[in-house]
């Protein structure tokens, strides 16, 4: 299923584990559309959500507090999230707002998906 | 009032209304002039970043969403205290809050939103809040050329209560 190309570029399942491809900005102005597409996803409860950044060169705090909350949705369902494919200065907001050993991140999405 | 850019010397001022679509726009006026001002990444992302979150909570907290409010972006090169720096003015005529009251959240509480705050004081050399006569609140920020460097975390992984 392919959703809006500004945001979320792709999502695909592999059994229970759902996959989200993001691409472009993801700041205050792209986090409510694709908060909502996510959402959507986490609504056909998955087991594990992946959520890729390859594709995503800047993200801000609407878009890391987006993240929070979708972890949080996926936590009280018994699920897990995991990120990957961050760029450096995508890590680097996660590093100022202390999330980087918050959230479980991997480095692509071969490693995401191993767990 | 969509959204004009005045090139000042070595500068700019950037006029735009509240709405989220013109964070780009700023976005990539500030990482032009701080770059020619000579920052380098990783401190070019990171003033950016700062400055986008410093309009993301005039938009929501200052005008509480309201579209259409003006929003004025000054950016420019000089120095403070004999050392280079680049300096930042964010003027709005939202609410007037008290420059004290005005404190980025625990990092510990995780929960989504209150973090832009924090950014901007973890990013910014000087971070001053202060009053406008006319209305609204000034932000004034001051970033010298130096390496921006992450803080280290010692926060929770992967649990949240």
């Amino acid at each position: 299923m392919t959703a809006d190309p500004s945001s979320v570029r792709s999502i695909r399942w592999e059994n229970s584990t759902a996959i989200v491809e993001l691409s472009g900005d993801v700041d205050m102005h792209q986090t409510p559309k694709t908060h909502r597409a996510i959402v959507g996803v986490c609504d056909r409860k998955p087991r594990t959500l992946v959520v890729s950044l390859e594709d995503v060169p800047y993200i801000d705090s609407s878009g890391i507090g987006m993240l929070v909350d979708v972890f949080r949705r996926l936590k009280t369902q018994g699920a897990v999230m995991r990120l990957c494919g961050l760029n450096e200065r995508v890590r680097g907001v996660f590093e100022i707002t202390k999330l980087d050993r918050f959230f479980l991140i991997y480095a692509g999405l071969q490693e995401a998906l191993a767990g | 009032m969509e959204c004009r850019a005045i090139t000042t010397d070595g500068g700019v001022r950037l006029e735009i209304a509240s709405e989220s679509r013109h964070c780009a726009k700023v976005r990539t006026a500030v990482k032009r002039v701080a770059e020619r001002a000579g920052l380098t990444e990783p401190a070019l992302t990171c003033v950016t970043l700062a400055v986008d979150e410093a309009i993301t909570n005039i938009i929501r907290h200052g005008y509480d969403g309201r579209r259409g409010q003006p929003i004025e972006v000054e950016v420019r090169p000089t120095t403070h205290d004999g050392k280079k720096c680049i300096e930042f003015f964010l003027r709005d005529r939202g609410r007037q809050v008290e420059p004290n009251q005005i404190q980025g959240r625990e990092l510990s509480d995780v929960r989504p939103g209150g973090l832009g705050t924090h950014i901007i004081r973890t990013v910014m050399d000087v971070v001053d809040y202060s009053k406008r006569d006319a209305g609204g609140m000034q932000l004034h920020l001051i970033k010298y050329l130096e390496p921006c460097t992450a803080p280290g975390a010692d926060g929770p992984r992967g649990d949240v209560s």
